[in-house]
């Protein structure tokens, strides 16, 4: 018997599957006894076939060090999965909801009245300073008023059991293709254990998104052109793009296979000549859309793009100038936007943050830096991040120096004691730190994916889960306990 | 269809039907050797002229020596044709589209590149080769029939079938060049008993031997078999089959003219032919006409789709 839950040890922090020694959470009852009566040679064959699934369906996220330039790496996977009560999975959801609802309401607003800045709530000098503002866009008036269809938040729980919205992912949020993969490779190696429990499924996201993108189509007609947008195959999310568009029958496109004509119209290259363009799911960001518009090197955009969405002949998801709102210095005031748009209180709490730009909460950071977590503002990936508590002497230096030169760039949180589950290390289970990213699309309405992609920090005591930084994932599992 | 996608389902087909006959050629080369007396000096040179790599391989190697050329035809990463260089040209065209073609494709695709990465060294002994190389011909075979069992039939699965047909064609062009101007030397009498191996040689680096005596019911003789291998479209590679098939798929395509007068240009010139009355150095001349054709339909079809 490999996994003993006797020896397995949770720490300070909140266990997502075991609730004390030898005493699993009800949810993930049945998985620990199946898990316990498992042998080292049955785990070493589900580790195997795990692997085997994974290798064999190409799974791989793309990884970038200076040395080697990009390389595939098979996609890093735990076979215990997370275990998530379906009754508190519906809270959570209703939270998700209500927060990218004020979102895409505050995004709008921006764009065009911004009567949250005339009437105070978040100052001006946000806007003026943010990177991810982009004057381009003002006036328009996407459909629906959603102009971040596709938003991933980071979720997270400390030790007391609160789940917290550590931040949203409004421009191209990637990670979902490796949930719906988890779970294909979760069925393959444990079919036994979906029998038994009653796992909710994962696998109607590709049509959902592809109702959500047809519904943003400006033309009436009954199949809309639909294409999904990639920078190509050196793209960290590439597999996620190729994987999406064949999940939805799309067309994947790169920017040299479209081009906009004088009529402001998006067209496609095809082996029968120019065919129009209805909705592009861009997964590239704003800056490298349009050479007209914005970078002018970029080779992965579309000259005139922004010419032909403006003038509503195409739908961009998500749509420019979306990421405004999840920069780390608007999501400090995330709070406040719920309640201005929504006259509600927020169901989900943020991490308290602390914003440089204003000079008490800046001083606080700097002589706190040791126990801090700091962010860029506009970095996503894991990168150019400092953990106080982990790092040296030079990197806190470093920050202090980096914070002072360009406070409006920086928030600080304090550090969490992030939850932990059970994660296969040399056949014993131990306990890693992770977080949660589950997935919202806005259109007329608001879905949640169910669950979301759970990502762990394989590394003992590490609370990084970045994939491109030694993250690895589990499947995530919401159990509907009352239906058992 | 993308202009771009059908360029990489193009390069998948041709890089695929490549690796698996560069494949054969090898297989049956060994096996020939084998049967071939100690002084009969055939050796594996002939395998490097086949696909035109000459200087290449001398840039890198002393001497063609079986080890050496089939390193350098299998596992040598720096050969432009080498097995493993076509599985990776394949591979890296399939990730491209892999939301197009069926994912089990992309996923055996996938395996076989890899599997030949970590097991290319078992391909240098002869103990080995056989597993080794059959796992490249049956990897390809059963890419080839997912493709047919579970592809749509629309433009995509054209493109294919003209890269695999346009590929087939121009190695099989290669196979009866290279394999007819090495057994020609007059060979001694003593050595004309072998010339019948050898042609059964060439047969089987093209699965023929089989289906020649089937269709042919003729002992083996080098016009027949000149016959059988170009002219005959009841035989899957054959040349004529090839083009055949070239044009059944441009039926399925739009904006065709130009792409359908070079194929026809190419069926007439193997209609017209005569195997029988062919000489050695007519047979080369024909052949370098008939690669020449072949690149104009490929240059013709780049001109009008991709």
């Amino acid at each position: 018997m490999a996994i003993r839950w006797g020896n397995y040890r949770t720490g300070p922090f909140y266990d997502e599957l075991i609730q004390a020694k030898n005493k699993p959470r009800p949810a993930a009852a049945q998985l620990c006894s199946y898990l316990r009566n498992l042998s080292d040679k049955d785990l070493e064959e589900y580790k195997t076939a795990a692997n085997t699934a994974i290798h064999v369906m190409g799974i791989t996220f793309t990884v970038y060090t200076e040395e080697e330039g990009s390389i595939d790496r098979a996609w890093p996977f735990d076979i215990i999965p997370r275990v998530i009560d379906k009754k508190e999975w519906l809270t959570i959801e209703q939270g998700l909801k209500q927060r990218v609802t004020a979102l895409n309401r505050f995004i709008d607003d921006l764009y065009n009245e911004q009567k949250i800045i005339k009437d105070g709530i978040v100052p001006e000098s946000l806007l003026i300073e943010s990177k991810n503002f982009l004057p381009e866009c003002i006036g328009v008036k996407p459909k629906h008023g959603v102009w971040a269809h596709i938003c991933g938040s980071d979720l997270v729980r400390d030790d007391t059991g609160t789940v917290y919205v550590l931040e949203d992912n409004l421009r191209v949020p990637s990670g979902v293709s490796y949930m719906l993969e988890n779970r294909h490779v979760m069925k393959r190696v444990f079919p036994d254990l979906f029998e038994k429990y009653n796992i909710l499924p994962v696998d109607d996201y590709p049509s959902q998104l592809y109702d959500l993108l047809s519904q943003m189509s400006p033309r009436e007609i009954e199949q809309p052109e639909i294409v999904v947008m990639t920078p190509g195959i050196y793209n960290s999310a590439y597999f996620e793009h190729a994987y999406l568009a064949q999940q939805m029958g799309a067309e994947l496109v790169v920017g040299s296979d479209l081009v906009v004509k004088d009529d402001d119209i998006v067209y496609m290259r095809t082996v029968e000549g120019l065919a129009r363009v209805d909705v592009i799911y861009r997964r590239i960001d704003d800056a490298f859309l349009d050479p007209e518009a914005f970078r002018k090197d970029s080779m992965l955009g579309v000259p005139g793009l922004m010419r032909a969405w403006k003038a509503g002949n195409v739908a961009l998801v998500n749509a420019p100038g979306a990421g405004v709102a999840d920069d780390k210095v608007v999501y400090a005031y995330v709070p406040d936007i719920i309640r201005y748009y929504l006259n509600e209180e927020p169901l989900l709490p943020n991490v308290p943050t602390y914003k440089c730009i204003n000079k008490d909460e800046r001083d606080y950071v700097i002589e706190n830096i040791d126990k801090m977590v700091v962010k860029p503002a506009n970095e996503s990936g894991g990168y150019g991040m400092l953990i106080g508590p982990h790092a040296t002497k030079a990197e806190r230096e470093k920050f202090v120096r980096l914070i002072r030169r360009d406070p409006r760039n920086y928030v600080a949180q304090p550090m969490l004691l992030l939850s932990t589950a059970p994660t296969l290390i040399e056949n014993k289970a131990e306990a890693r730190h992770l977080d949660l990213r589950p997935f919202i699309l806005s259109g007329s309405d608001i879905q949640v994916t169910t669950g979301g992609l759970t990502r762990v920090a394989m590394r003992k005591g590490s609370t990084v889960v970045n994939s491109s930084q030694g993250g690895g994932s589990k499947d995530t599992w919401i159990v509907d306990m009352e239906a058992e | 269809m993308l202009s771009r996608v059908a360029n990489h389902i193009y390069w998948m087909a041709r890089y695929l039907e490549r690796a698996e006959n560069t494949a054969r050629l090898i297989q049956v080369n060994t096996h020939l050797l084998l049967d071939l007396p100690k002084n009969v000096t055939l050796g594996w040179e002939p395998i490097i002229d086949m696909l035109s790599f000459r200087d290449n391989f001398y840039e890198r190697y002393s001497q063609a020596d079986e080890r050496s050329v089939i390193k350098f035809m299998v596992t040598d990463s720096q050969t432009p044709g080498s097995i493993i260089n076509s599985l990776a040209y394949a591979r890296e065209n399939a990730r491209i589209i892999r939301d197009i073609i069926p994912s089990e494709s992309w996923e055996q695709i996938n395996n076989l590149h890899l599997t030949l990465k970590e097991d290319g060294q078992s391909v240098l002994t002869r103990r080995h080769r056989f597993e080794c190389l059959n796992r490249i011909i049956t990897g390809n075979q059963s890419i080839t029939g997912l493709f047919g069992g579970t592809m749509n039939r629309d433009d995509g699965y054209a493109f294919l079938r003209l890269g695999r047909h346009l590929e087939r064609a121009d190695m099989t062009t290669r196979i009866i060049d290279v394999r007819s101007a090495s057994l020609l030397p007059d060979m001694s009498a003593e050595h004309s008993a072998f010339e019948n191996i050898q042609w059964m040689g060439v047969l089987k680096s093209l699965t023929a031997y089989q289906m020649y005596r089937q269709e042919m019911r003729l002992r083996v003789n080098r016009a027949d078999i000149l016959e059988f291998l170009m002219k005959r479209a009841v035989f899957p590679r054959s040349l004529m089959h090839s083009v055949m098939q070239l044009n059944k798929c441009m039926a399925e395509l739009p904006n065709r003219e130009t792409v359908c007068n070079e194929i026809q240009s190419v069926a007439s010139q193997l209609e017209e032919l005569d195997t029988r009355s062919l000489k050695q150095a007519r047979l080369h001349e024909v052949i370098d006409d008939i690669q020449a054709g072949l690149m104009n339909i490929h240059n013709a079809i780049d001109e009008a789709y991709f």
